[in-house]
């Protein structure tokens, strides 16, 4: 009787220590680890990815499978007005929309960084654009654009009297163009201000007060102290802010939807109107493979900016 | 001489102890400092007021400037948001997004403390690697990733199904969450995990009793972060859902609530309100987290 027992207790334990060795092996472990992780992005993220290389390359449209037809789809967008413009469009809205964001993020930054209070409240309240859906803030912004009731035009007419005609915002291709960029300045303020406001925090006070023992002024000690300081944490929130804005499709699929005829579309857009209500896959698909030069260039940036982050850390320092 | 160094010295010590950023006080730090400050949270802060003002304006209000200031209502109704509510599929899609984002949350927060657990603690052979390639993950944008997606996901035959979303979310989710989290993992001491080990637990009952107790804020902030972000998730669910009540909110309030030219901003602003309260809830309960996770991810 106690023999049995005794047996099955081994029995049971040896079992459960083959288990357990083989959990504790760890090539096994790393891979079961690593599993969910990259079965998820392969499947989901790399294979589409590779997918929509080969399917700029074809001629395929919804429901049908299509055929390799070389470089054809980039030839016809290179004499497409409308994708030139798109290409344009993109480039201004990312290079006016970014520095308006960081000049701004980056003095609201330096506001925060003084001693102010409710300064945590402040700071959470600062951050709502950022948090709130894209789409929901940019019909706000679509209703604050409307071309008769839009409020801006209310307070410049009737309020403050110095125009005299309500504005068309989004009824013209420059001030449609103008509006967009503004929406996406409003709402990339918050994150570059609060990212730059945590690496303005980490320089330590006495840089400050050497330099003004040195009799540096204000800007003298904003820009030989706290730029230099800030630039590792600056390249890696602007290569964000690049990427995201250079990507960006909420806002004006919401706002203007590419509109007025054409004249506001955003790579993103485009690729979308012409992929799926257009139906066709491999024109969308070449449109937004055309994105990705850029995207390199921006990646890149961001790797030589953290290069230099080490370099001015000393190499071990990660 | 000696007498103006002294004279000068006290003065320089009230500046540094004022703390050195601090400009002079008064009217100038009123003009430098406060009013900068507060234009920026009344243009920031502005189209939420509008949003909320116009979602309760009755529709005679809020068509006509002439007789009534538009900054002001002056008979609030409760209309707009009741017929969204009991006209509309409106919950429907509230219920949506939210199963949508908590169980692609879930399934990214699963997914991501495994392989930062492995990268971050059983260091190997090209882990650096493997996480330099979820950074790079990261970095792929939806918007380069819809049409080929909308193809897998037209083959797998999960179209027009909350499952498209599900499993498509975690391709932004879980690069985040790792990299956020591997962070986290770096920031516990290795010698706790040696101590359970050394006790005999397994690597797993590490994991479990050690470092993920210790890694709650983290997974906290990866958490909520994650959610916010399938919540505002909208190029995917415009491409892959198509029945009106399978829709997300921002999807929906879009392309459900506009009908035709005549836009009913009322309802359309108490939809963008309403989609924007759970959010915005979430978000004051865990500000500190937000901001831990939204540095730390720009940090790392």
């Amino acid at each position: 009787m106690a023999v049995a027992a005794v047996e099955s207790r081994t029995v049971h334990s040896l079992q459960h220590s083959w288990l357990v060795r083989l959990f504790d092996y760890k090539p096994f472990l790393i891979f079961l680890c690593l599993l969910p992780a990259a079965g998820f992005l392969l499947v989901f993220l790399s294979y589409p990815l590779g997918l929509g290389i080969w399917l700029a390359f074809t001629d395929t449209r919804i429901g049908r499978v299509g055929q390799f037809i070389g470089l054809e789809n980039f030839e016809s967008l290179w004499y497409d007005r409308v994708f030139i413009t798109s290409v344009w469009n993109t480039l201004l809205y990312t290079g006016v929309a970014t520095i308006g964001k960081f000049a701004l993020g980056l003095w609201l930054a330096l506001l925060l960084n003084n001693h102010l209070p409710f300064k945590s409240l402040l700071r959470a309240i600062i951050l709502i654009p950022w948090i709130v859906p894209t789409v929901l803030s940019a019909i706000a912004f679509w209703w604050i654009y409307d071309p008769q009731f839009s409020i801006i035009s209310y307070v410049l007419v009737d309020v403050l009297g110095w125009r005299d005609s309500y504005i068309d915002f989004l009824g013209q291709p420059w001030p449609a163009r103008f509006s967009l960029i503004a929406a996406n300045i409003w709402r990339g303020i918050p994150f570059v201000a609060i990212s730059l406001l945590a690496g303005l925090q980490t320089i330590s006070p006495s840089l400050y007060e050497a330099a003004m023992l040195d009799g540096a002024n204000a800007w003298q000690r904003f820009q030989h102290v706290t730029l230099p300081m800030l630039m590792p944490i600056l390249a890696v929130v602007l290569t964000f802010s690049v990427l995201f804005t250079f990507t960006d499709f909420q806002l004006v699929y919401a706002i203007t939807r590419g509109g007025p005829v054409n004249a506001t579309h955003l790579m993103a857009t485009l690729a979308f109107q012409r992929g799926i209500p257009g139906g066709q896959l491999g024109e969308g698909a070449a449109i937004a493979v055309a994105m990705i030069p850029f995207l390199v260039m921006a990646t890149l940036f961001s790797y030589f900016g953290l290069a230099r982050r080490k370099w001015q850390q000393g190499e071990d320092n990660d | 001489m000696t007498d103006q160094t002294l004279s000068a010295r006290p003065q320089l010590q009230d500046k540094e102890r004022d703390g050195v950023i601090d400009w002079s006080s008064g009217p100038r730090r009123f003009v430098t400092l406060y009013l900068p400050l507060s234009i920026f949270v009344l243009v920031l802060l502005f189209p939420f007021y509008w949003m909320a003002i116009t979602a309760i304006k009755p529709n005679g209000e809020l068509l006509d400037y002439k007789n009534n200031n538009p900054f002001w209502v002056k008979s609030p109704t409760l209309e707009n948001i009741n017929k969204l509510l009991f006209e509309t599929d409106y919950p429907q899609w509230l219920w949506t997004t939210m199963m949508v984002a908590a169980v692609a949350t879930a399934l990214s927060l699963f997914a991501s403390v495994l392989a930062a657990y492995a990268i971050q603690r059983l260091k190997f052979k090209g882990s650096q690697y493997v996480g330099l390639a979820i950074y790079l993950a990261y970095l792929v944008p939806p918007s380069i990733l819809f049409i080929p997606l909308a193809t897998l996901i037209f083959q797998l035959g999960l179209f027009d199904s909350p499952l498209a979303l599900i499993l498509t979310y975690p391709t932004f989710l879980i690069p985040f969450c790792t990299w956020l989290l591997i962070g986290y993992f770096k920031s516990i001491p290795y010698e706790l995990e040696e101590c359970a080990m050394i006790d005999g637990a397994t690597r797993l009952q590490t994991l479990r009793r050690i470092t993920l107790p210790l890694a709650m804020p983290g997974l906290i902030s990866a958490g909520i972060f994650a959610f916010t972000l399938s919540w505002n998730e909208f190029i995917y669910a415009l491409a892959f859902i198509q029945s009106a009540e399978k829709k997300t909110v921002p999807v929906a309030v879009l392309t459900q609530l506009v009908e035709g030219d005549v836009y009913h901003w009322g309802s359309l602003m108490a939809g963008a309100l309403l989609g924007s309260i759970p959010v915005a809830i979430l978000y004051s309960f865990f500000v500190d987290y937000y901001v831990a996770s939204l540095t730390g991810a720009v940090k790392e």
